[in-house]
């Protein structure tokens, strides 16, 4: 049998964050106290019946921890990832039992897909009620296990700090993840002898593989050797903090990079090398040379059905290199030439000093080319239209000029989505907020209000679709009472136009239950004492994006944009790259 | 193409380890033909043989995603051919049959034992593969069959090197104290 693998070790710091001497309290309280040993300032979350011991321990702490009450589970789950996203730490929700965990599902889901750290927690029925159908009881660690990287019940007042303690570790190392910790009530209830110790090891967890140097090797030689090298950019680098090592990578061997959804702002979009996003509405000239290169560096990424099209027709013609820390992603979806299992920062820092400099002019001319050609047929007529309805793109293009490009944008799920993903010019990493592998329609608000408390200094600005705004609106309501000065901006086009635009393309124009009949959204925000303004004419949007900027505090723009605008350039789904269409 | 693997799993002894490996199957359509499951000589590590019809490539998949939880030591997929394996079953046979003499000889010829006799019925216990256990089921029907069960598989693998020792290496770390 294989034995190669490295048992994991006990690294030496691992006694840090111990509490000194033990001390006899209750299970609620070491919830709060092992929280604040893992430096949690910031809980998302809504109390109920069988979390309220730890509600009420809660209550002792408040100045050392902030408790913001959501109007809806789920909201807790996004505005989590949105904190983690924005501000680095991992973000903690609270929920009751029953209801409350089952509205945990969809954000667990979207932050296992996403690769979010999050700590869920959730009360549960007293343990000797488990399993009796009792009131709000339900099987939350049944109803998980396939959408959290782990979770566990814990039913003994002593094993919450161990549980909690494991919990930020699985959430934050490797590949990070959602992790769920079912607390039963009479476990909040029982007393224990508290005494944190953080972990910083599972014997049978790897999170961070052994960097192998003969794949780095191997790596290089074929970088080294490419004619036309082409770095594919993921979510993983943001993730390990590898952006400068992209660039530099990039730069030395003049590669030009194209970031996935997730990717954006791992590299700053005016940096020359830079090409544009991949995907089936990504730019023109990545998704058509994916066909031409004949090294592909695939970094942090996992080859999703958006950015491959046809896998069988799927850059045949290249080696490609994947770097990626999931061994279960390697050779899933693309088979690897040359797999090199690892952290991208870890990788890059080795790969880089054995990459030869080089010029790669005339291949990096064929993405300019293809720009031109993207830039003529749709970007121009996108950004700077001149009559007709105001279009989706020129309203992200003044957000971006008016920001500089300095702030965080977060999307929710759809035509919008992709538009301000396509013309938001990232500056700095992590400033791309989205809802990638889910694609959950509501995601933005509340995680925009999330990103907004994780990088309080920030301008924070969710682009939202009439439709996505209508799913997590409630938000409004923690907005309001938080205070949380976030920039909302709903493009409204009346329809649920992504659904919209494929009923158009690929079902006969036959719009069935796309079209929206919409509340006044301006109305609504005054409702819960957020100021905005509708804007539906093009001569007021600048002034109106410079308004909500100005404007302290939350404020909501609604701008009513063309009904039955259409996001180009389009891979249609399942087709091959190649085939992807201007108009 | 479809052939019957099997996939090995050591994990930690965990409530719920079972579903989790399970839903990896079942996401992806795998129906699972046999599992068995029990605590190696390592106390504390479990080993799931768990068997399938599938295809390699998607096997390899699987076994990517198990080895990914956070519970699991490894994974593994074996063909056929790599694996040593035995299954058992026990037959439950009126004792009437007993008169007849050619019992005797089917116990002979299957290398089956007498668990135990009563004046109604007696037990008989067969190791080996699935075609043998069911053959063994045929010839005994005539002879008032009342009962037949069967284990899932219990495999070793062929290539295996000082997995023993490796085994043993991990009980020298410290699994955590969790308790469900």
């Amino acid at each position: 049998m294989q034995q190669k693998d490295v048992l994991p070790m006990k690294s030496e710091d691992s006694d840090k964050r111990e509490a000194a001497t033990p001390e006899i309290i209750t299970g609620a309280e070491a919830v709060i106290r092992s929280l604040i040993a893992e430096d949690v300032d910031t809980i998302f979350g809504y109390p109920g019946g069988a979390i309220m011991p730890i509600y009420d321990a809660l209550y002792d702490f408040q100045n050392k921890v902030h408790h913001i009450l959501v109007r809806h589970e789920q909201g807790a789950t996004h505005a989590a990832q949105g904190y983690t996203r924005a501000g680095g730490k991992t973000g903690v929700v609270f929920a009751t039992s029953g209801p409350g965990a089952t509205n945990l599902v969809t954000g667990l889901a979207d932050a296992y897909m996403d690769s979010t750290p999050m700590v869920c927690i959730t009360g549960q029925v007293a343990a000797v009620l488990l399993g009796t159908d009792a009131f709000q009881e339900t099987d939350v660690i049944g109803i998980t296990t396939p959408i959290t990287k782990w979770n566990i019940q814990v039913t003994r007042p002593e094993d919450i700090p161990g549980a909690i303690a494991k919990a930020f570790y699985v959430a934050k190392s490797g590949r990070p993840g959602p992790v769920l910790v079912d607390i039963t009530k009479n476990a909040q209830v029982g007393k224990l002898d508290f005494q944190y110790k953080a972990c910083d090891y599972i014997r049978s967890y790897k999170p961070v593989p052994v960097l192998n140097m003969e794949s780095v090797e191997k790596a290089a030689d074929v970088i080294n050797s490419a004619k036309k090298p082409y770095i594919l950019a993921g979510h993983g680098i943001l993730i390990s903090g590898a952006e400068k090592l992209l660039v530099e990578l990039s730069d030395k061997a003049q590669i030009p990079v194209a970031s996935t959804l997730l990717g954006l702002s791992a590299m700053s979009t005016s940096h020359p090398n830079y090409v544009g996003m991949l995907g089936m509405h990504g730019n023109y000239g990545p998704n058509i040379n994916t066909n031409e290169a004949d090294v592909i560096i695939a970094i942090g990424m996992r080859f999703d059905d958006r950015v491959t099209g046809e896998v069988n027709s799927y850059a045949r013609q290249a080696q490609i290199i994947h770097i990626e820390i999931d061994k279960a992603e390697i050779n899933k979806i693309i088979n690897a030439d040359v797999a090199v299992h690892a952290d991208a920062k870890e990788a890059l820092t080795a790969l880089l000093p054995l990459i030869k400099k080089a010029e790669h002019a005339e291949w990096l001319e064929t993405f300019r080319a293809a720009d031109r050609e993207e830039e003529e047929k749709v970007t121009r007529k996108e950004l700077y239209p001149t009559e007709g309805q105001l279009k989706m793109a020129e309203v992200v293009r003044f957000i971006s000029e008016q920001t500089n490009g300095e702030a965080i944008l977060v999307t929710d799920v759809g035509q919008h989505q992709m538009i301000a993903s396509r013309y938001y010019r990232f500056k700095n990493p992590n400033t791309n907020i989205t809802s990638g592998g889910m694609g959950t329609m509501g995601f933005s608000l509340p995680a925009a209000m999330g990103a907004k408390v994780g990088a309080p200094d920030k301008t924070v600005v969710a682009v939202i679709g009439d439709g996505c705004f209508q799913m997590t609106l409630q938000e409004l309501g923690t907005i309001y009472q938080t205070q949380i000065g976030v920039k909302i901006v709903i493009l409204n086009n009346n329809f649920l136009g992504m659904v919209r635009q494929w009923q158009q393309l690929f079902f006969d124009k036959r719009y069935s239950s796309t079209e929206m009949i919409n509340p006044d959204f301006v109305q609504i925000a005054k409702g819960f004492y957020v100021p905005g303004r509708k804007v539906t004419e093009r001569s007021e949007i600048a002034g109106a994006v410079k308004e909500m900027l100005d404007t302290p505090g939350a404020y909501l723009l609604e701008v009513v944009v063309e009904q039955e605008d259409n996001v180009f350039p389009m891979v249609p789904a399942g087709a091959p790259l190649t085939s992807i269409r201007l108009e | 193409m479809q052939k019957e693997y099997t996939v090995t799993v050591y994990t930690e002894d965990r409530c719920g380890i079972t579903n989790r490996i399970t839903v990896i199957f079942t996401r992806r359509g795998i129906n699972i033909t046999s599992l068995t499951t029990a605590e190696t000589e390592v106390p504390g590590v479990y080993k799931f043989i768990i068997t399938v019809l599938s295809n390699r490539e998607l096997l390899e998949k699987v076994v990517g995603q198990i080895e990914r939880l956070i519970e699991i030591h490894r994974a593994f997929v074996h063909d056929e051919d790599e694996v040593v394996y035995q299954e058992l079953a026990l037959y439950k046979v009126s004792t009437k049959s007993l008169h007849n003499g050619d019992i005797e000889k089917i116990i002979r010829d299957n290398n089956a034992r007498i668990l135990t006799i009563t004046p109604d019925y007696f037990v008989l216990e067969k190791t080996g593969h699935q075609q043998e256990l069911i053959g063994m089921l045929q010839k005994l029907e005539p002879y008032g069959l009342i009962e037949y069960t069967k284990s899932g598989r219990v495999a070793i693998v062929k290539w295996s090197r000082r997995f023993h020792e490796h085994l043993k290496d991990l009980s020298l770390l410290e699994a955590d104290n969790l308790k469900d």
